[in-house]
């Protein structure tokens, strides 16, 4: 900042236009630099350190003793990172396929020009201002056999009805899927929404016109010009679904026994809480390794197509 | 430690100023001292008032440093990056092996001049010193003693179901029945991995006494983690959940402690910090709520001791505010007010016990009584046997065979050993 308050100084007219030029182009890179060098530091700089201390026998503390790949064996060897592992691969799949789903179907419905559409929309978005912490509290209560939904169908006289994932190692995992997709899918409705709207009618009509039906203009025209949208929506989707924390803290505690824990639940439990620096940060690598193993042929791929298409 | 100076003068400094500005008096030997702890309930944070209150009348300068949340866990994570930054509090409520690794990393500062001077060496059981010591140097000074093999009862509920309080596993199973025909919940329990371990650790005790218990959860002996008789402790632990309630699913403890205050479930298994909640119902023991040794496990006393350990100060006035620290946590008057709080015992058998209530004086009978006759081992679940690292394993096990109904207990033996070894 000093060379640019000095070299504004001089009163020559000439020198001054360059100087007030060279500041011009200079401007937006030191304005730019600070979050660069912030982010670079504290996203890049740490990921790197995650990586140097996964390749450690790092226990309580951060240590710099090198043990190679010895903790990410372990990990291999880890039954509750195997548990966790497929309990993402189960959550996240379920949860982005059906909020897509569900999310769409709920956009083009809402997208009939119906009465109180502003009312109906609002209720469908609310979920998503709750944080995870609060719907997961709330679905606990729900699901809870003894409390919620299984009690009151009972209370109707069902006597045999059951509902208990919550208490089922096998089921518990599906428990995250319904609560994630109980406060996300409005928020895809919202992004398909304004995706309809922004949908060109002389597209459409030109469709009726030469006698498309309904199914099959939607199916043909409408669906695949929203193809951005769904790119967005799967780009937001899978980044709740990985970073993933504290609906299982709130919903199952990872419980019951550790049926229902994810990645990151892992991670934190092992790195904080167990001492285990070592062994955390290389399951966070493993993390970081998946998330980039979607994004980076999706980004590519969606990036392509447009640039071509 | 270079960064800790700076900030240590400092504050120092802002310290002295202070108190010169103040009084007109500069006090030579004030010291600071940063306590971390997570004494934050109700009757816990009086009770720690009581000791920032003493050490203030002592004329130095107390830190509160209280960080919120269960067994702790955001507090160790909090010094953690206290103690990577350089710049730990002076001390902190550690306990179990956890202050070995505290004090293999060179962190703690010897208490050993006060020890010597206050005789804790007479004053506390040897089980205890030999917690506090590391390198035979006292690196910290124990606050209480929690007993965690207590079984809770509403005698109402077992009166009005014909059964008597049982004593042994055999008779536990028997009343269990008979409770639950009766309409009541036998066990209040809380599915967290914790609570399954507390109720794991008690029931291997009642099956198979001290010293397999010593075996296997202190001395991790992979051939006696896998033997006839951890399957047998194994089997016993899993019928324990016929006792209990199917909406136990992370529950916590208080809430169970809470279903057999109100008469809901006849008995808990729990460590006797239970007993804040009946006091706090304004219930009395012996009479409203019944406290025993757990079934099969009187002549046991799995403790948990709570503890605070010094860290490594320069400033000889920092030093003399540790020391007269940890003489006060010893001293009668705040043993007192903070275990007749915590419902824990005092650290020092030799104390006055009239004060306290049945269930704490039969606690500390029993502590000297199985402290002779070698009955007194230390706590798996709540970290005093094993390092977190193990301890974790462990609790995977146990936490995941009591859930999960298609697992062997066999299976879960042979888990157990893999569990151990992987660790080692």
């Amino acid at each position: 900042m000093s060379t640019v308050t000095t070299s504004t100084r001089p009163v020559d007219a000439a020198p001054g236009r360059t100087a007030a030029a060279r500041l011009q182009a200079w401007l937006p890179r030191l304005v730019l630099s600070p979050s660069i060098a912030i982010s670079l530091f504290f996203v890049y700089g740490f990921m790197l350190w995650t990586f140097i201390l996964s390749l450690t026998n790092s226990r309580m503390l951060p240590s710099y003793e090198f043990v190679g790949f010895a903790q990410y064996a372990r990990l291999m060897e880890n039954e509750r990172w195997w548990v966790a592992a497929t309990n993402l691969g189960i959550f996240g799949g379920l949860f982005v396929i059906i909020c897509l789903g569900l999310g769409l179907l709920l956009a083009i419905l809402l997208d009939q020009r119906i009465r109180q559409e502003g009312a109906l929309r609002t209720i469908y978005l609310y979920p998503m201002a709750l944080s995870f912490i609060v719907t997961g509290v709330v679905w606990k209560w729900l699901l809870n056999p003894g409390l919620g939904i299984q009690a009151m169908v009972r209370g109707w006289g069902f006597e045999s009805f059951t509902f208990d994932w919550l208490i089922d190692p096998k089921m518990s995992v599906y428990t995250l899927v319904i609560a994630a997709v109980w406060q996300a899918s409005g928020f895809v409705m919202a992004l398909f929404l304004a995706g309809l709207r922004g949908i060109d009618d002389s597209i459409i009509k030109a469709a009726q016109l030469d006698g498309a039906g309904l199914p099959r203009i939607y199916w043909r025209v409408v669906i695949p010009c929203l193809r951005p949208v769904v790119f967005s929506a799967v780009m937001i989707l899978s980044h709740i679904a990985i970073k993933s924390f504290d609906l299982v803290v709130a919903l199952t505690g990872g419980g019951p026994g550790y049926s229902s824990d994810l990645p990151a639940t892992f991670m934190y439990t092992h790195a904080f809480t167990r001492a285990q620096i070592g062994l955390g940060s290389a399951s966070a690598m493993l993390m970081l390794g998946g998330v980039l193993a979607i994004l980076i042929p999706y980004l590519y791929s969606e990036l392509r197509s447009r640039k071509h298409g | 430690m270079p960064a800790l100076m700076p900030a240590r003068a400092f504050r120092k400094t802002l310290l002295g100023l202070a108190v010169a500005g103040s009084l007109g008096v500069a006090q030579a030997q004030a010291g600071d001292v940063e306590v971390l702890h997570w004494w934050t309930s109700g009757g816990e944070a009086r009770a720690a008032n009581v000791l920032k209150e003493l050490m203030e009348e002592e004329g130095h300068h107390w830190e509160d440093f209280a960080v919120a949340g269960g067994g702790g866990e955001t507090a160790m994570t909090v010094l953690k990056s206290r103690a990577m930054s350089g710049n730990p509090p002076s001390a902190a409520q550690i306990k179990g092996p956890e202050i070995q690794e505290w004090g293999d990393l060179g962190l703690l500062g010897s208490l050993d001049d006060v020890a010597e001077s206050e005789g804790w060496d007479e004053k506390l059981p040897g089980v205890v010193a030999d917690v506090m010591k590391h390198d035979g140097q006292y690196v910290a000074v124990p606050v209480n003693v929690h007993r965690v093999n207590w079984l809770w009862a509403n005698p109402e509920v077992l009166e009005e179901a014909g059964v008597a309080l049982p004593t042994t596993l055999d008779e536990m199973f028997a009343a269990g029945e008979a409770i639950r025909e009766a309409g009541y919940v036998p066990l209040a329990h809380g599915g967290q991995a914790w609570q399954d371990a507390t109720v794991f650790e008690t029931v291997l005790l009642a099956t198979a006494g001290n010293d397999f218990y010593r075996r296997t959860m202190v001395d991790l002996d992979p051939e006696a983690l896998g033997s006839e008789q951890m399957i047998e402790a194994l089997e016993n632990f899993k019928r324990m959940r016929e006792l209990m309630d199917d909406d136990m699913s992370g529950r916590d403890w208080n809430i169970a402690t809470s279903m057999v205050i109100s008469g809901k479930a006849a008995m808990q298994l729990m460590g006797d910090w239970a007993k804040g909640e009946f006091t706090a119902a304004g219930l009395e023991p012996g009479k409203d709520y019944l406290c025993v040794p757990a079934p099969g496990t009187e002549h046991s006393f799995t403790f948990n001791i709570d503890s605070l350990a010094m860290f490594r100060v320069s400033e000889e006035a920092d030093q003399e505010a540790q020391r007269t620290l940890a003489r006060l946590v010893l001293e009668p008057e705040f043993q007192k007010t903070f275990n007749l709080a915590k419902g824990s015992i005092p650290a020092r058998p030799d104390l006055d016990m009239s004060e306290f209530d049945q269930c704490a004086r039969k606690s500390l009978e029993d502590f000297q009584r199985t402290a002779d006759e070698g009955g007194l081992v230390p706590s798996m679940a709540h970290g005093m046997a094993v390092r977190s690292d193990v301890q974790g394993a462990i609790f995977d096990v146990v936490t995941n065979f009591f859930n999960s109904p298609d697992m062997s207990a066999e299976q879960a033996a042979q888990r157990m050993v893999s569990a151990a070894q992987a660790v080692m």
